[in-house]
């Protein structure tokens, strides 16, 4: 029996995990509940003056959509290295780096995007004006995108310890911060009127790098994890 | 040729030779550390802007360049562990870990108070003190995913793993103030041109950096022989070590 190419594949993990989302969508919109609530708590701890607000409002909404994506990293890997699924995806004789990545691909669509589409909408009740929306959007485009494969480095990482939920905090945060500076930053300029070119241009080489390096990490982590 | 290189990968020669190193280095560190503080504190003229309190400098900047090059020390470590499988490379990488974390306390301990008289804060945002700070959050973080494996094996390997990832800040820290409007001031020593700073302040810090590595070497040849106790401490040639004395 001939093999199948790596884009027949790449295009199995993509439909399983979507089908899979599909029927757990309850659990794929939690991360993006608590993106919600966690935004409504700094208006209610520091003031509810839009004026105020609207100069906290892009950090607040970055350091949010980080924290969501955090949680969302629990139903990364964990599951299916419970039940053994990618066990055999490290045995198939496929790169485990792509299929690693087509994964975190996937669970970026469905944790990533919805949180783009949201902030708009979370920013607005911050007080941010309607001509930021689309730097906003485009930030936390690139951003999510890098957050979830440096997410997905540090769950491949601490997938096998237990109770490792806080540990994956404390590692991928520190790693992430320079998007996090570079992705609020940009909104902020958008905010006062200047050019976003700088931070976005650099958070686009960020997502690259991780895109380019990030997967054999994660299937190093990954193959050191299922041992 | 490079036989001398391959006896240090076994375990008893590592200890025995650890053993052997740590007074040398000690004992240079400590008198090249005193013959520093002294052109340092004594011989050095008063800065003309800052004063006396520029002098807390022959502690900042030595801990500081330790802080990064330790962790670089310790990412090839565990490079080389997770590549030629030495375990012993993975021990001098544990060994590595808190000695750099502390450095890095260090630097930014002097750091903010050296700052508080000539920037008038103890703290600021700005690229270096910020990078500076995820780097202590890198040693923390690899210290802490190290001890939450019981295995030894895949401790060393997953915080092998973390540490190469976490190399990328390195370049960061360095090109910080060159790349970004910093509070902090520009790089004074460079390899191509004459250093911007005055020769009798340079000879102490140059004397007071190498003593720190010393002292650094010092105490990771301590530190080694304890992670080879803790590693090695079923294996026979130990316990044969143990009974003699």
């Amino acid at each position: 029996m001939t093999e199948p190419g790596l884009m027949r594949i790449v295009g199995l993990i993509v439909a399983r995990e979507l089908r899979l989302a599909v029927r757990h969508w309850d659990q794929v919109v939690q991360p993006l509940i608590f993106f919600v609530v966690v935004t409504t708590l700094f208006p209610l701890a520091i003031s509810p003056s839009l004026n105020e607000l609207r100069n906290i409002a892009p950090g607040v909404v970055w350091v949010a959509a980080m924290l969501a994506s955090l949680l969302a990293l629990e139903s990364l890997f964990r599951p299916d290295v419970e039940d053994g699924t990618i066990e055999q995806w490290a045995l198939s004789g496929q790169p485990l780096s792509l299929l690693l990545l087509a994964k975190t691909v996937t669970h970026w669509l469905l944790a990533g995007l919805p949180l783009v589409i949201m902030a708009p909408i979370v920013g607005t009740a911050l007080g941010m004006p309607m001509s930021v929306w689309p730097v906003l959007a485009g930030s936390l485009a690139l951003g999510t995108g890098c957050l979830s494969i440096l997410g997905g480095i540090g769950a491949a990482l601490t997938v096998a310890v237990r109770r490792g939920s806080v540990l994956l905090a404390l590692l991928v945060l520190p790693l992430e911060m320079p998007v996090l500076i570079f992705g609020a930053r940009a909104v902020d300029l958008a905010m006062h009127g200047e050019a976003v070119a700088g931070p976005l241009n650099l958070l686009a080489a960020m997502l690259l790098l991780c895109l380019a390096l990030g997967p054999f990490a994660m299937s190093a982590a990954m193959r050191i994890s299922l041992e | 040729m490079w036989l001398w290189f391959y006896k240090l990968a076994s375990p008893p020669y590592a200890y025995a030779m650890a053993a052997r190193l740590r007074p040398w280095l000690l004992w240079s560190a400590l008198i090249l550390m005193a013959v520093a503080a002294y052109g340092g504190l004594v011989l050095a003229p008063p800065d003309y802007q800052q004063k006396d309190a520029f002098r807390i400098m022959y502690v900042h900047v030595p801990s500081a360049i330790l802080s990064l090059s330790v962790y670089i020390i310790l990412a090839v470590a565990a490079g080389i562990g997770i590549i030629w499988r030495i375990k012993l490379a993975h021990a001098v990488a544990a060994a590595c870990a808190p000695i750099g974390a502390s450095f890095t306390v260090l630097a930014l301990a002097t750091g903010s108070i050296w700052g508080k008289p000539m920037w008038g804060t103890w703290w600021e945002w700005d690229p270096r003190l910020t990078s500076e700070l995820i780097q202590l959050f890198l040693y923390l973080g690899y210290m802490a995913l190290r001890s939450s494996f019981d295995d030894t094996q895949r401790a060393d390997r997953a915080s092998a793993i973390l540490a190469i990832v976490g190399v990328v800040n390195v370049p960061v820290v360095k090109y910080s103030v060159v790349w970004w409007n910093s509070l902090h001031q520009g790089p004074s020593i460079s390899k191509m041109a004459a250093p911007s700073i005055a020769s009798p302040m340079l000879w102490p810090l140059l004397i007071m950096l190498l003593a720190f590595m010393l002292y650094f070497a010092a105490v990771l040849c301590d530190r080694i022989r304890a992670e080879i106790l803790k590693r090695e401490r079923n294996a026979s040639w130990l316990n044969a070590l143990a009974a003699g004395t």
